[in-house]
Order: C-alpha cells, then structure tokens, then sequence
C-alpha cells in the first residue's frame, strides 16, 4: 500500500528554492523566518508536530536526496546524537547564535555597528556575500539580519546533509533545534495524557 | 501478509519527527500529539522499514506472541 502523494510531499523544493533565491538576493533570507515560527504557531495553537512530520522541507530534502543520489551510508547514528541532553545543549546553542544575529541586528539599527555583507558559515568561516545585495537598496538592519539567518539556515542545512552522508537520511531531524521546541511544547501541552 | 514481527518504538527516546509514519506501507504508525511515535501491532506486517529509517534508532522489532 502506497500513500497517496500529497501537495506537502513535494516541500523539499522549498529548501533548494530557498538558498537558491538567498544566492541572488540576500533580503530573500526573511523568508527563511516561515520555518522558524510556523512549527511553533502549530506546536502552541494544535499541540502537534506536524510541521515536522509533514511540512518541513528541510527534513524531505534530506529524505528525497539519499534516495536520488544514494549518498547516504544508512548507518544508525551515535545514540548521544539524539540523546536529550545533547538535543537540548544543541537547541540553547542555536538559540544563543539566533540571539547574536539579532543582537548584531540592533547594533547595526542604532547605528553601532556598520553591516556586514558576508555570510557566517558554521559560526566561524566568513564568506563575501556582496553580490546578493545592493547597498541602499533596504535599511541596513533588515539587510544583516538576511545574512545572518541566512548563514543560520545554510550552516543547519550544510550539518544536516553531513550527517545525512555518514548516518541515516533524515538524522538531522534526531537533534534539530525547531524539532526539539516543538516536542518540548507538545509534551508541557499534553501532560499527564496517555495514548488510547 | 503479517509476519511473526511487529514494530515497537522507545518512547523516551522518539524524536518524533515522523519519518517512519512516512516510511511505513501500512500506515501502522502515527505521532502521538507530537511527542513520539506509536505503533498499531494489528496493523504492522514488521517490514522493518520503520526501524531501517528511524535517525533516532530508537525503533525495534519484536516477536509476536507465539509467533516463534
């Protein structure tokens, strides 16, 4: 029995259309704030993970490409992978570094600070990025927080399809920080409940 | 066609990110209010292709009773 293929099968373009617009125009990187608050809009308000389990496009691509390219070794991760202290030291990095970019974003609003048109890999590896955005052309701070979330979304997705490669497709998803908020509202929502 | 296996998933360790509800053939398996997965065992024919995507490892499959 196959499932019916679904509009939402098809999501793992939104990823590739994502950085492909990223590329060309940095200011395009806002878009990327979808898939930061629609998992927790739907986590709060319908008390699942269906963003996750259906919409995400980040988790298809990674899902869809071994199958493509057979670039995966398909080998169960490290358990501490996605264990719950690491998942939960991961999602506070990440909000740490979330929290930076829109630190750097204020400093650059009040003037502190000049924008920086380069995108931050892995938080440590700056690459020239100027060609993505013509200067003037928005407010600077709307312009460095496009290049800091976009270094944010490229620097996850760059991890995830590392451990795709070693691990099985969608390890990403075993630690992803959006996942792990998400789980953690779901299980404060619907404490105390069992299953049928 | 059933076989003497069935799927069961290590609810402390879900990730729940519904991979294998993706994966199973049989849609034996859903994501319990986002927090981790559960399975039918009259529904799983213990294909094992829940456990072989599972990024969490945290799927195995168990003998039915009487099924040695």
């Amino acid at each position: 029995m196959t499932r019916k293929k679904r509009w939402y099968d098809y999501l793992w373009i939104w990823p590739i259309l994502y950085f492909a617009l990223g590329f060309f125009n940095i200011l395009f990187a806002w878009l990327g704030m979808i898939d930061f608050l629609l998992p927790l809009f739907i986590a709060i308000i319908g008390g699942n993970k269906f963003f996750c389990n259906r919409l995400c496009g980040r988790g298809q691509l990674f899902a869809v490409l071994p199958r493509a390219l057979k670039c995966s070794r398909q080998k169960p991760a490290p358990a501490w992978l996605s264990s719950r202290r690491f998942r939960y030291a991961f999602l506070l990095f990440f909000l740490t570094m979330f929290g930076n970019i829109v630190h750097q974003t204020c400093l650059v609003y009040g003037g502190a600070k000049s924008l920086s048109e380069v995108v931050k890999l892995f938080w440590t590896f700056r690459v020239p990025w100027d060609w993505a955005y013509t200067a003037g052309a928005t407010s600077d701070w709307i312009a460095e927080f496009s290049f800091g979330f976009y270094s944010l979304m490229l620097t996850s997705t760059l991890i995830g399809l590392i451990v795709m490669a070693l691990y099985r497709p969608r390890t990403w998803c075993s630690f992803c920080p959006m996942g792990c908020m998400t789980q953690l509202i779901c299980e404060i929502k619907s404490r105390g409940e069992q299953p049928d | 066609m059933a076989s003497k296996f069935f799927a069961e998933v290590n609810r402390k360790r879900c990730v729940s990110c519904g991979a294998c509800t993706r994966e199973c053939p049989r849609g034996a398996i859903r994501v319990w209010k986002g927090r981790y997965s559960i399975v039918d065992p009259l529904l799983c024919i213990g294909c094992g292709k829940c456990k072989q995507t599972c990024p969490a490892d945290c799927i195995e499959l168990k003998l039915r009773e009487g099924g040695a």
